[in-house]
C-alpha cells in the first residue's frame, strides 16, 4: 500500500467532467445556436452595415465609412430624436417607479379582492401598446368620455388636447409601464422580511422612520432595477409614438427614425446605425443606474430579488 | 410622495393612504374607460358628439372580418404563436436545466448572451435581423415571423424555467439514477412531470407575449404573414387617414377578447407577479 | 422474498476526490465484504459523504479505483452499478405514489408487470406501510417517507445499499426506532450496507465495522468495540465518547504505561502510540471510567480532587461536572448526586486512562510510513 499519489488516475473524460465539460453540455447547444444565429450574427452583421454608408449619405454628410455616424450626429432631424426619446422615457420611468412604491406598500396588506386588483393592473401589460392607443384615441379624444366629463362637470371650458401629442404618448407609457413597475416593486417588497419592520417597531421607530430607515434602503436596489426595466420599455416606445403621438413633431422618437430609415427609405445601413445607437444610449443609461445602485447600497435585499 | 406604513391597521389609515387609494381608483377608472370606449365604439353605427352611439350594430365585426381577411390573420397569429411556444420550450428548457444545475467554463458569458436580447430594445437587434432575413429572401414570410419572435422567447423561457428547476432537489435526480434510470429516463419520468407547471406557465407567457409582440413582427411581416396586432396597426395607419375607426375597434375587441381568455387561463397557473418578475432575477446578479 | 444479489468483496483502492485542487477525500483503502454493515463516521466536511457519492457514482473519482470482485466499477455510471441509495432528504419522487416510487427502479429494469407488483408489495410490507401505498410522499410523515426511501432502495435487491445520514432529519425518538428498523432489515435481508453518519452512537449500534474520517483521511477502521476500547488517536477517542480529553505533559514512560502531569496532578495511563518523557500529550478518559471516591474506598493509583460545579439528571444516573483546582472541567457519571460546591476526590484505573501523542493523526501515520491507519484496518 502506497502513499497517495499526486497524479490523478482519472481519465481525461473524468477530468473534463470535473470542470463541467461533458456530453450534457449538448443540452445548451440548440438554444445557443439559435441565439448565435438569430441574435449575435445579425447583430454583428448590423454593426458591419453601419460602416458601409450608402452613396447618398456619404455624398451628403461626408466622413467616409463613418458617414452614417456623421449623419446621425449632424442631421438635426435624426439627432433631435435622442432628446425627444429621453424627454419621454426618463419622466415616464421615474413616475412609474415613484408612484408604484406607495401603491405597493398599501396593497401589501391582505384584503378582499387583492387578487382582482392585481389582475386588473396586469391587463395593460397583456393588451399591449396598439390596443392602449386605440382606447386612448377614443376615450381621451376631443369627443371622448374624458373630455365630455370634464366639460359637463365644468372643469374645463373647451376640450383638452390629450392625444396626438406628447401627453398622449406619456399616458400610453404610464398605462403600460405603471402596472409593470408596480408588480416588480411588489415582488421586491415581499422579499423584505416583515419581521424587520416589527423589529424596528419594537425599537420605537414611527412609520415614517421605519419606511425611511428600514424599508427604503432595503428596497433601493429593487427600485433601481425596476427603473431600468421600465426605462427599457419606455425607451423603445414605437407604436404609441406613432398612433397617439405627433410622429413628425414632439414625439419623433428614435425607434420611429430607425423604422423610417428601414421601412420607408430602405436605407438598411442608416437604420442599423440608428438602431445601434439606441442600444448604446439605452445601455449607457442602464449602466449609470447600476453604478448609482452599487454606490448606494451594498447589502442584500434580504430576500431573493 | 407620501407613503403609508406597512402593517398599519386599515382603520387607522392616514390621509396619505386615502390619497394612494384615490390615485389607484383614478387609474383603474381611466383603464376601464379605455377598454369600454373601444367596446362601445365597435358596436356603434356612428358616434360623435354624444355620450353613447345613437344606434347599435354588429356590422363592423362582419365588415372588418372580410376587409382585413381576419380569418387568415388569426390563423397566422395562432400558428406563429404555437410554433414559437413549442420551439422555445423544446430549446429553452434543456438549456435552463443545464444553466440551473451545472457549472462549466464560460457560463457567465452564456448567461449574458441569453440576457442581452431581453435587455436591449427590440428595434436594436430587430433591424439588423430583419435586414439579414430580407437578404436571405425570408422577408415577409411566416418563417421569418417565427424566427424573430424566437429571439426574445428563448431567453424568456430560460429565465422563467431556471427558478423552477432550481427548486427541485438534485438528490431526487440522483435517486432516480441510483434506481437505474438513464439520463433520458430521468428527464422523461422524473423531471418532466415535476416541471409541467413551470413549462405550462412559461408556454402561456410566451404565447401571450408573442401574440402581443408588435415591433419585431412588424419589421419582417408582410400582407400574408401579418399577425393580428400588426394588422390592427396597419389599419390604424394606412394611407388616407386610416380605416373607419369602428372597424379598428371591432378588431381590437376581438384581439382583446382572445388575450383576455389567454390571460384568464394564464392566471389559473401563474401568479400575476410572475408575468414580469422572473426577468429581474436573472438581471439582479 | 427479497434477497440481495451478492458480490464477494468490494475493494476501494486509494480512492480520492478533489474539488478544484482541494482534497475532499484522499487515500481511502477499504474492503467491504458481502453482508457487512460499514459505517463512515466523522464530523461534517470530513469527506464521508464524498466517499459515499464516489461509491454511488454520483461523483467521479479523481484518484484510485473501485473493484467489485476484481472488476473495475468506478468507470460505470451510477445507473449501471446496481447499488441502492437512501438519501438524507429522502429524495422521494413527489409526483408518484408510495407504490410507484418503490416500483420506479423495477420499471427502469423493464421487469414483467406481475413481478413488479409482487416485489413492490413485499417491499412495502417489509417497511410496514401497506395502508399508505396509494398516498403521495407529501402526505406522509418524515419517518414514513424514510421507510419509503428504504423500500425503494432494497426492492432492487441491490448488491450494496448506500445510506447518507438517513436519520438526521428525524426527531430523537423516531431516530431510535428507525435505527432498530434498519438493523433488522440489514440482518433479515442479508444486505451489504455502507452507512454515513456523524452520530457515533448510531454508528456503534448499527455497524459491523466503522471507518472514522477526518479532513478526508481515514483515522481508524475497526469493529465498534475495537474502536471503543482502543481508539488509535485522541481524535478518534473524542468521537468515541471519551469526553475528557486533557492536554498533558509526559513525565515518565515504562512498559506501555506513562505518567503524565495534568492540571497540577499526576496520572498514570496506558500509552497509545509513541510518547517519550517531556513530550506534550493528550489524556483521554470516558465519563463512565471516572468515579467519585466514597469514604472507605481504597484508591488504586490515580486520584484527583475538585469541586462539583454542575449536576444533570439523566434518568438512572447523573452527569456530574467537576472543576479541578486549575480550572479544568472533568465530566463523569455518578449513581448518587453529590452536592454542588462539595469537594470530591475522583479516581480512574490506569488501564482506563489513555495517553496519546499530541498529534491527532493515528499513531502509525505519524511515522511517515504510508497510510498506517488503513494498514491497521486491513489487519483487523
Amino acid at each position: 500500500m502506497t502513499a497517495v499519489g499526486s497524479r490523478s488516475t482519472a481519465s481525461l473524460r473524468h477530468r473534463l467532467a470535473e470542470r463541467g465539460v461533458d456530453v450534457s453540455l449538448l443540452f445548451l447547444l440548440p438554444a445557443l445556436l439559435l441565439i448565435v444565429g438569430l441574435f449575435v450574427y445579425p447583430f454583428s452583421y448590423g454593426i458591419g452595415l453601419t460602416f458601409q454608408p450608402s452613396a447618398l449619405v456619404q455624398e451628403r454628410w461626408g466622413g467616409g465609412v463613418l458617414a452614417n455616424y456623421v449623419a446621425f450626429f449632424s442631421d438635426p432631424f435624426v439627432f433631435d430624436s435622442v432628446g425627444i426619446t429621453m424627454r419621454l422615457a426618463l419622466p415616464a420611468a421615474l413616475f412609474n417607479v415613484l408612484a408604484s412604491v406607495p401603491v405597493a406598500l398599501v396593497l401589501r396588506r391582505k384584503f378582499r379582492g387583492k387578487r382582482l386588483v392585481t389582475s386588473i393592473l396586469v391587463l395593460p401589460i397583456t393588451l399591449g401598446t396598439v390596443l392602449t392607443a386605440q382606447g386612448l384615441l377614443i376615450f381621451a379624444g376631443r369627443q371622448g368620455w374624458l373630455n365630455r366629463f370634464l366639460l359637463e362637470a365644468g372643469i374645463v371650458d373647451e376640450p383638452l388636447r390629450l392625444v396626438n401629442n406628447y401627453t398622449g404618448v406619456m399616458f400610453s407609457l404610464i398605462i403600460t409601464g405603471f402596472p409593470f413597475a408596480f408588480l416588480l416593486i411588489s415582488s421586491y417588497l415581499s422579499g423584505i422580511d416583515p419581521s424587520l419592520d416589527a423589529a424596528a417597531r419594537t425599537l420605537g421607530a414611527g412609520w415614517w422612520q421605519r419606511f425611511r430607515r428600514v424599508t427604503l434602503p432595503l428596497l433601493a436596489p429593487g427600485l433601481a432595477t425596476t427603473f431600468i426595466l421600465t426605462f427599457v420599455l419606455a425607451f423603445s416606445v414605437f407604436p404609441s409614438a406613432r398612433l397617439v403621438g405627433d410622429a413628425m413633431g414632439e414625439t419623433r422618437v428614435m425607434s420611429l427614425m430607425a423604422f423610417r430609415a428601414f421601412g420607408e427609405q430602405n436605407d438598411y445601413q442608416m437604420a442599423s446605425t440608428i438602431a445601434l445607437m439606441m442600444g448604446v444610449i439605452e445601455l449607457g443609461v442602464v449602466a449609470l443606474v447600476l453604478l448609482w445602485r452599487s454606490l448606494l447600497y451594498k447589502g442584500s435585499t434580504g430576500g431573493k430579488g | 410622495m407620501a407613503a403609508t406604513a406597512p402593517g398599519e391597521k386599515p382603520l387607522a389609515a392616514s390621509p396619505s393612504t386615502w390619497l394612494v387609494w384615490a390615485g389607484m381608483a383614478a387609474f383603474l377608472v381611466f383603464l376601464l374607460g379605455l377598454l369600454v370606449s373601444v367596446v362601445v365604439d365597435s358596436f356603434g353605427r356612428q358616434w360623435f358628439a354624444t355620450w353613447l352611439p345613437l344606434e347599435a350594430t354588429t356590422d363592423w365585426y362582419a365588415s372588418s372580418w372580410e376587409r382585413f381577411s381576419l380569418g387568415h390573420v388569426i390563423g397566422v397569429t395562432v400558428g406563429v404563436a404555437l410554433a414559437v411556444v413549442v420551439i422555445s420550450v423544446l430549446v429553452g428548457v434543456p438549456a435552463a436545466y443545464l444553466l440551473a444545475r451545472r457549472n462549466f467554463p464560460g457560463k457567465r458569458f452564456v448567461n449574458l448572451l441569453f440576457l442581452l436580447p431581453i435587455l436591449m430594445p427590440p428595434i436594436t437587434y430587430g433591424i439588423p435581423l430583419a435586414t439579414v432575413m430580407y437578404a436571405f429572401g425570408l422577408g415577409r414570410s411566416v418563417v421569418a415571423v417565427v424566427l424573430v419572435n424566437l429571439v426574445p422567447s428563448i431567453p424568456f423561457v430560460i429565465m422563467t424555467m431556471t427558478p423552477f428547476i432550481e427548486q427541485i432537489n438534485p438528490s431526487i435526480e440522483h435517486a432516480a439514477r441510483m434506481c437505474g434510470a438513464s439520463m433520458r429516463q430521468v428527464f422523461l419520468r422524473v423531471l418532466g412531470p415535476l416541471l409541467v407547471p413551470g413549462i405550462l406557465a412559461a408556454s402561456i407567457l410566451v404565447l401571450v407575449r408573442t401574440v402581443g409582440m408588435f415591433e419585431l413582427t412588424f419589421l419582417v411581416s408582410g400582407p400574408q404573414s401579418d399577425t393580428l396586432v400588426v394588422a390592427i396597426y396597419r389599419a390604424m395607419t394606412s394611407a388616407g387617414g386610416g380605416e373607419a375607426r369602428q372597424l379598428v375597434s371591432a378588431m381590437a375587441v376581438m384581439y382583446t377578447t382572445t388575450m383576455l381568455v389567454m390571460l384568464i387561463v394564464a392566471l389559473r397557473f401563474v401568479n400575476p407577479t410572475q408575468l414580469v418578475a422572473q426577468v429581474k432575477e436573472a438581471r439582479d446578479d | 422474498m427479497i434477497t440481495a444479489d451478492r458480490f464477494e468483496s468490494l475493494e476501494l483502492r486509494n480512492v480520492g476526490r478533489s474539488f478544484g485542487g482541494q482534497d475532499a477525500l484522499s487515500g481511502l483503502d477499504l474492503t467491504v465484504r458481502a453482508g457487512e454493515f460499514i459505517a463512515l463516521l466523522g464530523p461534517s466536511g470530513c469527506g464521508k459523504s464524498t466517499a459515499l457519492n464516489c461509491l454511488a457514482g454520483l461523483l467521479p473519482l479523481t484518484h484510485g479505483e473501485i473493484l467489485m470482485d476484481g472488476r473495475r466499477v468506478d468507470t460505470l455510471p451510477s445507473e449501471k452499478r446496481g447499488f441502492g441509495m437512501v438519501f438524507q432528504s429522502y429524495a422521494l419522487f413527489p409526483h408518484l405514489t408510495v407504490e410507484r416510487n418503490v416500483a420506479f427502479g423495477l420499471q427502469m429494469r423493464r421487469l414483467p408487470r406481475a413481478e413488479v407488483a409482487q416485489r413492490v408489495r413485499e417491499a412495502i410490507a417489509l417497511v410496514k406501510l401497506e395502508e399508505h401505498a396509494k398516498k403521495l410522499p407529501g402526505q406522509l410523515s418524515g419517518g414514513q417517507q424514510q421507510r419509503v426511501a428504504i423500500a425503494r432502495a432494497v426492492v432492487l435487491r441491490p448488491s450494496l445499499v448506500l445510506m447518507d445520514e438517513p436519520l438526521s432529519n428525524l426527531d430523537a425518538k423516531l431516530r431510535l426506532d428507525m435505527r432498530t428498523e434498519i438493523r433488522r432489515l440489514h440482518q433479515s435481508l442479508g444486505l451489504t450496507t455502507v452507512y454515513v453518519t456523524h452520530d457515533q452512537e448510531e454508528a456503534l449500534s448499527l455497524a459491523d465495522r466503522l471507518v472514522v474520517l477526518r479532513d478526508g483521511r481515514v483515522q481508524q477502521v475497526g469493529t465498534p468495540d475495537a474502536l471503543y476500547e482502543a481508539p488509535a488517536s485522541w481524535y478518534v477517542a473524542d468521537f468515541m465518547g471519551y469526553r475528557n480529553i486533557l492536554p498533558a505533559e509526559v513525565v515518565s514512560v515504562t512498559a506501555g504505561e506513562a505518567t503524565v502531569a495534568v492540571g497540577g496532578v499526576r496520572l498514570t495511563g496506558r500509552v497509545v502510540g509513541t510518547v517519550a518523557a517531556g513530550d506534550r500529550a493528550r489524556v483521554a478518559v470516558r465519563p463512565d471510567d471516572l468515579s467519585v471516591v466514597e469514604a472507605g474506598d481504597v484508591v488504586d493509583g490515580n486520584s484527583l480532587t475538585g469541586t462539583v460545579s454542575v449536576v444533570e439528571y439523566h434518568g438512572r444516573e447523573l452527569a456530574v461536572s467537576v472543576q479541578a483546582p486549575d480550572g479544568t472541567l472533568l465530566h463523569l457519571r455518578a449513581p448518587k448526586a453529590p452536592a454542588v460546591g462539595a469537594t470530591v476526590t475522583l479516581t480512574a484505573r490506569a488501564q482506563r486512562v489513555l495517553v496519546f501523542p499530541e498529534s491527532p493523526e493515528p499513531a502509525l501515520a505519524t511515522t511517515g510510513a504510508g497510510t498506517g491507519a488503513s494498514e491497521q484496518a486491513v489487519a483487523i
